[in-house]
């Protein structure tokens, strides 16, 4: 029962993580339509500058918590600022191209980013200083469940509370919605649809960087080349729940989560990607519209 | 005072990436040695970068607004590319054009080292994938992620029916490419509902699939450790030496590239070649007009599939020696580079595409570690500046010709 309960737990802490990347691919395709590829590297770009900002301050010796804040920070704007950035370069130009075109510029962007961070820094994997002690009253359970592990469980649900406020009850977030239902119709009532978009990117973008930094965190190391795999995973817990639907996508990423645990507990740990890769084609050959999406007809 | 503008401008975005790319590109840790590198060099690398290339992009668009709108917009701009159209449709022009082609590729080894004839061999390989994928991306357009896989399991077919029955590369040349072709119908089959992104990346699943089977099924592929001593194509019998059986090899690519081009070539003209033009330029008006969505589609996949298969079993063959790294995504990523930088559907572009992708990094060794780099680079820049590709494809018109008047007596 114990071994059930770990995998449980530790397939709720999986899911977590896909949420907060899976987020920013469902509102970026919400809006504009087109499949960030580069999501997945702006994670890893997140992550990154978490483990350099954290390694610097920790060697010049600041204390933990301030450690923890600003790495978190850090990494938060820099790749909001490179969300948006990318978002200027490759994607706006082609807004009004044929469908192929922003998809495969989404590509090479991806392969961008992760070569200009293997140039800049190094292919090797890097040891990420340890942010989060285990706790103490934490002890008698811990076989179960970590203490990272609660920590990312915690972020997450307040991320999402956070996030959820802000798209119910702000003004950018109303003007998030109304874009995403019809952009003309936004645009006739005053919306100015280009600060949306970026805004929709930052917000992405910095929930992935929570993700990276947390990820990094529990596991402990930190490549150039994990952004691809977080980052098909999570267009996977995207789509499983219906691309384009904000709580879908945190429902598919919890049930991504808990079958990829599940699976490499008790079938194999060698296929897990395979896992995972396997549910993304099923899923868009049997139901493309996912568990919460509305299935859309193209008129002509 | 524009230009002042501009300047400032361009000040400002330099600013902004240097801001962008500092804790990357300027900070360098050591978590080990516990020690910190400031590269403030490459700062101010980054930003006189940055600031030029934002000029030169004004300066690119400035031009192009201000030129006059040339009459036929039909015409290419580029004269690289409007010299090798009007070469190839002069047909004097084009019977010199490919007696040159001829004699180089002819001569090439003989003048060359090996090592220079094996850089070309591969070359010529990429050539015909990504003539391959082409037909996938460029004609019927469907962006196609996972074409990687398709190589993979020609490679893996000699390999292993080699190893296991011991059968030789002749035999299994339109083996490897039949079985691929099987699985593009397989792949093909449950995505043709798909729309162009989704397929994508279905697609791009089914690859890593794939290489990720060949990876973990040890006991079927051998797993990382991969499978040597592979066979070099024979010839009736003959036994080569290691020089001559790269020049058999690399005339036997030649051969290869000959043949496809042909046959791609009078693909493009068929019935159904203009179906996928048709498809690929709108699916429900090309329904309306009765083509079959569903055949068409699959026979796209199973013909690029098939290429790639071919080319598969000659990478086995050349190389002795094949394990799933090879057949990673970025594997795929460069062969859709060179659809895209050559122009899609295009197979001049296709074929120069091939040959400077491959062969640029090989001859500018110092550049070879920002290869990667510069394909998504150039990926990126081609969507935005140029997305018909270098050599665009001139797109077949017919035109009534008003005879001439009969003459006057």
């Amino acid at each position: 029962m114990d071994y059930f309960i770990e995998l449980f737990f530790s397939g709720l802490t999986r899911g977590s993580i896909y949420a907060l990347i899976a987020l920013g691919y469902t509102m970026v395709y919400g809006i504009i339509g087109l499949i960030n590829f580069a999501h997945g590297e702006i994670y890893m770009i997140g992550a990154f500058t978490a483990f350099i900002v954290a390694t610097v301050l920790s060697v010049y010796g600041f204390p933990l918590v301030s450690i923890v804040i600003i790495s978190g920070l850090a990494a938060v704007v820099w790749a909001s600022s490179y969300g948006y950035t990318i978002e200027k370069i490759a994607y706006k130009p082609l807004r009004h191209a044929p469908r192929l075109s922003p998809l495969i510029s989404a590509i090479g962007m991806s392969i961008f980013l992760q070569n200009y961070v293997l140039l800049a820094q190094t292919s090797d994997f890097l040891p990420f200083p340890t942010l989060f002690p285990d706790l103490e009253f934490m002890e008698p359970i811990a076989h179960i469940i970590g203490t990272t592990d609660v920590i990312i469980l915690v972020t997450t649900i307040v991320v999402m509370v956070l996030l959820t406020l802000i798209i119910k009850f702000t003004k950018i977030g109303k003007a998030m919605r109304a874009t995403a239902q019809d952009r003309t119709m936004a645009t006739l009532v005053g919306i100015n649809v280009n600060n949306v978009i970026s805004a929709t990117f930052i917000v992405g973008s910095g929930l992935a960087a929570i993700g990276g930094m947390l990820v990094a965190a529990h596991i402990g190391q930190i490549n150039f080349y994990i952004g691809f795999l977080a980052g098909i995973k999570a267009f996977t817990a995207a789509v499983l729940g219906g691309i384009g639907s904000i709580p879908g996508a945190v429902l598919g990423s919890f049930v991504l989560g808990l079958t990829e645990s599940f699976a490499t507990g008790y079938v194999s740990s060698d296929y897990e990607d395979v896992f995972a890769f396997s549910l993304l084609v099923l899923i868009l050959i049997f139901k493309p519209s996912g568990l919460l999406g509305r299935a859309s007809n193209e008129k002509v | 005072m524009v230009l002042l503008k501009e300047f400032k401008k361009a000040l400002l975005t330099s600013l902004w990436f240097v801001f962008l790319t500092f804790p990357i590109v300027v900070i360098k840790v050591d978590p080990i040695e516990r020690t910190v590198f400031w590269r403030w060099q490459n700062a101010f690398y980054m930003a006189v970068g940055t600031f030029s290339i934002y000029l030169l992009v004004k300066f690119y668009q400035h031009r192009k607004e201000n030129q006059p709108k040339s009459s036929d917009a039909g015409e290419n701009k580029l004269p690289i590319s409007s010299l090798i159209h009007r070469i190839l449709l002069n047909p004097v022009q084009r019977n010199i054009f490919i007696g040159i082609v001829a004699a180089i590729s002819i001569v090439f080894p003989h003048i060359f080292s090996t090592y220079q004839t094996n850089v070309m061999t591969t070359a010529l390989m990429y050539v015909v994938l990504g003539l391959g994928l082409n037909i996938v991306v460029g004609l019927a357009g469907l962006l196609d992620l996972g074409f990687v896989a398709f190589y993979a399991v020609g490679a893996y077919t000699y390999s292993l029916l080699n190893l296991h029955f011991g059968l030789g590369f002749w035999t299994v040349l339109p083996i490897g490419g039949l079985l691929a072709a099987t699985f593009g119908i397989l792949l093909g089959f449950p995505v043709l509902r798909l729309r162009g992104d989704y397929l994508a990346i279905v697609t791009l699943g089914f690859g890593e699939i794939i290489r990720l089977i060949l990876e973990n099924w040890g006991k079927f592929s051998k797993g990382p450790s991969g499978i040597s001593n592979i066979p070099r194509p024979g010839f009736f019998g003959m036994h080569f030496n290691l020089e001559q059986s790269v020049l058999y090899t690399y005339y036997l690519m030649i051969i290869l590239v000959i043949v496809t081009i042909f046959i791609v070539n009078r693909l493009q003209d068929s019935r159904l070649g203009r179906a996928w033009i048709a498809l690929r330029e709108d699916e429900i008006a090309c329904q309306a007009m009765g083509i079959d969505k569903r055949k068409t589609k699959l026979v796209a996949f199973s013909l690029g599939a098939f290429w790639a298969g071919i080319v598969g079993v000659m990478f086995a063959a050349k190389t002795t020696f094949i394990n799933p790294a090879s057949f990673t995504f970025l594997e795929s990523a460069i062969i859709l580079s060179i659809v895209v930088l050559g122009g899609m559907g295009s197979i001049v572009g296709v074929v120069f595409g091939a040959l400077i992708l491959i062969l640029l990094p090989e001859y500018l060794r110092a550049l070879s570690e920002y290869r990667m780099l510069a394909f998504g680079a150039i990926l990126v820049c081609m969507m935005i500046f140029r997305p018909q590709g270098l050599i665009s494809n001139i797109r077949r018109t017919y035109k009534f010709e008003k005879k001439s008047p009969p003459p006057v007596r």
